[in-house]
């Protein structure tokens, strides 16, 4: 082999720095691409506080609207989403866990297993608007439930349902396997163990998974148009067969068919319906941060 | 004598466990049993129509005309809508979350990718009719001013937001696939002189090219789905075109929109059942697809 002549080296030595110049440049070029994608999340908050603070007050959320929605508040949007969210949850958690539990625990490799796990797949690939046909055709009109918070729980809930599946199955199976061998051994029954042993342990992955699924229906439209939600009422739901005002709704009602809206308005509701699904999405991050620093040290 | 292996337990227990898993198996299986009753109302709801309305009218249909002395129902028109939307978004989305992905799992320091991540899905957390308003209050003007627009309701302002809204599944899933790829790779790659730059695009990227694939389509599986975001700022009118500058109808629109005013059983409310049942053959097939790269990727 020839020896490397003093020019070869020099040469190489200014195409590794043009490498490195270019490096540095789509890598800045990538960063870039980042900051652009979470802009529009720091624009609209800026957007949303600036707009919509002036008209947060104590009466903005204690009080219903009133002349024909072009003042007032929103509180029976607020209890109405309120409603929804307690209403699915009871739907979706109860189920979902179970669900979770099965495929984690008990369900063996098949055709079954393998359905299930399809199943819960789609299920979380089906539109939100599809949902809420669904929920039309099977609650309100088959059922005969109407358009009632109960229908709209219902269709939310099956909405959330594989999101708390996946959830709990992912914590139930970062339980470690040597928790579920103790049990056994002190002669616990399989299903003793799950209750005892892999539910608490996996309780705040399930947690997580149900404050994201709670933070989805409260945001989510297109479900309870036909199924839950009431463009205007005066009063408070009475029964679950009612129809309600929710709060996305109530935005999406004063932004497009509320003529001469105060603006103030419809900003002050997309911020009150922002921050609390903004909220319950920081608290899930917490939490699961702070149960991967619990497994990280290898503790309980 | 074998040893007798007893069992002494108290049979109530072993009885409970295996009803138990009964239990919890049949809870287990309502996600089918919900995914058969969704399609099963969705044809029942959407089959009077096709009674009334020939299926090929229907699908090659170019006229959507719901409420008028002389009824269209042709899906074409809402079709394209949906379409032009979803390629303006996947036109946005698509370098945007590559090289976001490639940034958060590839460059940056361990500190700032956790920061980015939680950021990600803040993002992917703010409701569909929170953008929608937006959309309709602050980006119509803004697009409006900048093209020279009558209007700021286009599939354009629709295409942004519904990127912006695909980003999160898109970086995150594509950013899974990229760190399960092996070390090794990287290193291999690195060891034989080439730059991290070289290193990432020739090696890491296509080792998890299934992966990204999967990203991709269930990003873009969200955007089709997406109803209030396209309601709010299409502008609504059904009309066949591919340019992103006008106004679109999408098919989710169509329902959410007009489910709302027609009434129960006439041929206008299964009609829009029939739109619910394409759209969600529609996205059964793209989840599928992606399910496809994400297996052919665990290979």
């Amino acid at each position: 082999m020839a020896p490397i002549s003093e020019g070869t080296a020099v040469r190489a030595a200014a195409r590794g720095a043009a490498k490195r110049r270019r490096q540095a440049l789509v890598f800045g070029l990538f960063g870039a691409l980042v900051f652009c994608a979470l802009a529009p999340l720091v624009i609209i908050l800026i957007y949303l506080l600036a707009g919509g603070l002036p008209a947060i007050s104590w009466e903005f959320l204690t009080r219903g609207p009133s002349n024909m929605m072009r003042s007032g508040g929103i509180f029976p949007a607020l209890v109405g989403t309120f409603l929804l969210v307690l209403g699915s949850s009871l739907v979706a958690v109860p189920l979902g866990v179970a669900g979770g539990l099965y495929l984690s625990e008990f369900a063996r490799p098949g055709p079954f297993t393998r359905l299930i796990r399809l199943a819960v797949l789609n299920l979380a690939g089906v539109p939100s608007v599809v949902y809420g046909l669904f929920g039309l055709s099977l609650f309100v009109v088959f059922l005969k439930m109407g358009v009632s918070v109960l229908a709209g729980s219902l269709t939310l809930g099956v909405m959330v349902l594989p999101i708390i599946i996946s959830a709990t199955e992912e914590a139930a199976r970062n339980v470690p396997a040597s928790h579920r061998h103790a049990s056994l051994a002190l002669g616990a029954t399989k299903w003793t163990t799950v209750r005892h042993v892999v539910l608490p342990g996996a309780m705040p992955g399930i947690l997580t998974g149900a404050i994201l699924a709670v933070s989805r229906v409260a945001g989510e439209t297109a479900p309870i148009m036909f199924t839950a939600a009431a463009f205007f009422l005066p009063r408070l739901p009475t029964s679950p067969l009612d129809p309600v005002m929710a709060l996305p709704y109530h935005l999406y009602v004063l932004s497009t068919e509320v003529a001469r809206a105060d603006p103030r308005l419809r900003t002050g509701t997309a911020l009150v319906l922002v921050t609390l699904v903004l909220l319950s999405n920081l608290l899930a991050i917490v939490l699961r941060a702070r149960m991967r620093a619990r497994q990280g040290g290898g503790g309980v | 004598m074998a040893p007798r292996v007893v069992d002494s337990r108290p049979r109530p227990a072993l009885r409970q466990g295996r009803r138990a898993e009964i239990v919890l198996a049949g809870l287990a299986s309502l996600s089918l049993v919900v995914l058969g009753l969704i399609f099963l109302f969705l044809i029942k709801e959407a089959a009077p129509f096709f009674r009334v309305y020939p299926l090929g009218r229907f699908l090659g249909g170019t006229e959507w005309r719901p409420v008028s002395a002389n009824v269209r129902f042709g899906l074409v028109p809402l079709l394209s809508g949906t379409l032009v939307v979803t390629a303006g978004a996947a036109l946005i989305a698509i370098p945007l979350a590559l090289g976001a992905a490639l940034f958060v799992s590839e460059v940056a320091p361990r500190r700032l990718r956790e920061f980015l991540k939680p950021c990600m899905e803040l993002l992917a957390a703010i409701p569909s009719v929170v953008y929608g308003f937006f959309g309709l209050v602050v980006l119509s003007r803004w697009l409006q001013g900048a093209f020279g627009l009558h209007s700021g309701l286009t599939a354009l302002n629709a295409s942004i937001l519904l990127a912006v809204m695909a980003l999160p599944t898109m970086v995150t899933l594509s950013e899974d696939a990229l760190r399960a790829v092996p070390d090794s790779y990287r290193n291999a790659s690195l060891a034989i002189g080439a730059s991290r730059l070289e290193t990432i695009l020739h090696v890491t990227l296509p080792a998890a090219r299934s992966g990204v694939a999967a990203a991709i389509m269930l990003g873009l599986g969200r955007v089709i789905g997406e109803t209030m975001t396209v309601l709010m700022v299409t502008g609504n009118a059904p009309q066949i075109t591919l340019s992103l500058l006008d106004s679109v109808r999408t098919m989710t629109a169509t329902i959410a929109a007009e489910m709302a005013e027609c009434a129960w059983g006439t041929p206008h409310y299964h009609a829009l059942f029939a739109v619910g049942l394409s759209l969600f053959l529609i996205t059964f097939l793209i989840n599928g697809l992606a399910d496809t790269f994400l297996r052919r990727g665990a290979k």
